[in-house]
């Protein structure tokens, strides 16, 4: 069909009626332009709150994620992921996956394994099980973060707050995982546990209880570099030891500008032996797949 | 108890069987310090399957031992640890890969054999894939995390004879990978044989 060109008022008066086609078509078209507080921005290059570094011009993401709410993109290799805790109480669940191949997916045991440290921070790579680097931590004012716990299930949530589906008020993020997921493609078997940033946890050295450390207050803010292009997903949603009684989880904001790949020679690719060699298998996978072998 | 099967795990190999709701399955660390790491699933719906993280974070504590409760990505509980001789397992390390062997220990490591080689060479037998891996159970392996978060895989504290002993509460399709590995001491850098009893009531 062709659409005609708005011809009621648009902004904030609406229409008296939506009782007919062309008069529902005018109450529609007339709530255009209105804004939320969690929304996107589009263009990203519009966003109004870009934070000092940041070029508005590079944005290709600009969101904000209420809590209990969810969001996902595919990104280009070079992207720039910056995470924001601007209320002070957002918990960002995140999950990757190489685009256009999901069955390579962030390996959280193997995340916290292989670089022999299970707390995150900057210079620790997000690692696939392939053996190679999906993203790096290459900042972060927070370091309160997990890789133990994963995210809420509705059990859980409906145990502790009485309900855990998507649309309560208190949703698990395994349900917005589960969502954000099929708009890929992806299924139930296409979730593996996930990291979650902005609520710190700890381990007790001797008996290995699981102690809350929480939130390190507003602002906070973690940046990831894609190693490769990415299928993001992510859930902001109460971490599952949060040991307040009621379900709580603010606004995160989302912003992402392009760039390249950690290049040779340059930090965090030389943070570890075991990064070099991460990167090694990126480089390997890259070049054999580039046409004419041009790294 | 009535025993429906009883199996001795060769080194390096994998295993796989039902384990019926009500029914046990005792893991029995026949010569000592041998890693074995295990998935289950919910046989009805395999789509639904051990979760680390539900099980660490309904117990509070990252070291699985009598009274864990293993739960599901839903949060179901699937088996609860009945009897332990050994105190501490891991449920942070994951399985050993040749994939990951390259960044832990050298590009010369990538043609060892591995515990998800065994995972999906024994989940094809079920119509599971590499989708369907997730963090896994390490019976008998020792991770600490120390205050730093500095961990790793250390000398064993298992001992020749030491048995885990599991309570089903739904039918779970349990992958067993009796660990490989050589660059570690996991395995006491010698990959051994442990022995499998299923049980009813």
């Amino acid at each position: 069909m062709t659409d005609a060109p708005p011809e009621g008022p648009t902004g904030s008066a609406a229409p008296a009626s939506t009782g007919t086609p062309e008069a529902a078509r005018l109450h529609a078209r007339a709530q255009a332009g209105t804004t939320a507080e969690h929304m996107p921005t589009l263009p990203a290059t519009g966003y109004p709150a870009t934070p000092s570094g940041y070029d508005p011009a590079d944005l290709v993401w600009a969101e904000r994620v209420a809590g209990g709410g969810y969001t996902h993109r595919v990104v280009a290799a070079g992207t720039t992921i910056r995470l924001s805790d601007i209320e002070g109480d957002a918990c960002a669940h995140l999950l990757l996956y190489r685009e256009g191949e999901p069955w390579e997916r962030i390996n959280v045991a193997d995340t916290i394994k292989v670089q022999w440290q299970a707390y995150l921070g900057p210079g620790h790579l997000l690692l696939s099980d392939q053996g190679r680097v999906l993203a790096s931590i290459i900042s972060d004012s927070s370091g309160h973060h997990d890789a133990i716990c994963g995210t809420s299930s509705r059990r859980r949530n409906q145990e502790r707050f009485g309900a855990g589906s998507p649309e309560s008020g208190s949703p698990a993020g395994r349900e917005l995982f589960i969502l954000a997921g099929a708009k890929h493609g992806l299924g139930r078997r296409d979730l593996p546990p996930s990291l979650s940033f902005f609520k710190g946890v700890r381990v007790d050295p001797e008996s290995g209880t699981l102690g809350w450390v929480g939130s390190v207050g507003a602002p906070a803010a973690v940046e990831l570099r894609a190693e490769m292009p990415l299928v993001v997903l992510i859930a902001n949603t109460a971490h599952p030891l949060d040991p307040r009684p009621g379900w709580a989880c603010s606004t995160l904001e989302v912003l992402a500008r392009t760039g390249q790949p950690t290049p040779p020679g340059s930090w965090p690719r030389t943070v570890t032996p075991e990064a070099e060699r991460a990167f090694l298998n990126n480089d390997e996978d890259r070049v054999a797949r580039a046409v004419g072998g041009a790294s | 108890m009535t025993t429906i099967a009883d199996k001795v795990v060769a080194a390096r190999a994998p295993w796989s069987g039902v384990v019926l709701a009500g029914s046990t399955i005792e893991i029995v660390d026949l010569e000592g310090n041998q890693a074995v790491d295990c998935l289950f699933y919910l046989a009805a719906d395999t789509a639904e399957r051990y979760s680390a993280p539900e099980t660490m974070t309904w117990q509070e504590s990252i070291f699985l031992r009598e009274g864990s409760v293993l739960r599901s990505d839903t949060g179901r509980p699937l088996l609860t640890v009945v009897a332990d001789g050994v105190g501490r397992h891991d449920t942070i390390g994951g399985a050993c890969s040749k994939e990951s062997n390259t960044l832990r220990y050298g590009h010369h490591t990538r043609n060892q054999h591995a515990c998800v080689e065994n995972f999906l060479a024994e989940g094809a037998r079920w119509g599971l894939g590499k989708r369907d891996l997730v963090s896994n159970i390490n019976w008998y392996m020792n991770v600490p995390v120390e205050a730093s978060g500095t961990l790793g895989i250390v000398d064993g504290i298992s001992a020749p004879g030491l048995a885990v002993k599991l309570l089903a509460h739904e039918d779970v399709l349990t992958l067993i990978s009796n660990c490989p590995q050589v660059n570690n001491p996991c395995n006491g850098f010698n990959p051994t044989p442990v022995r499998i009893v299923l049980a009813t009531p």
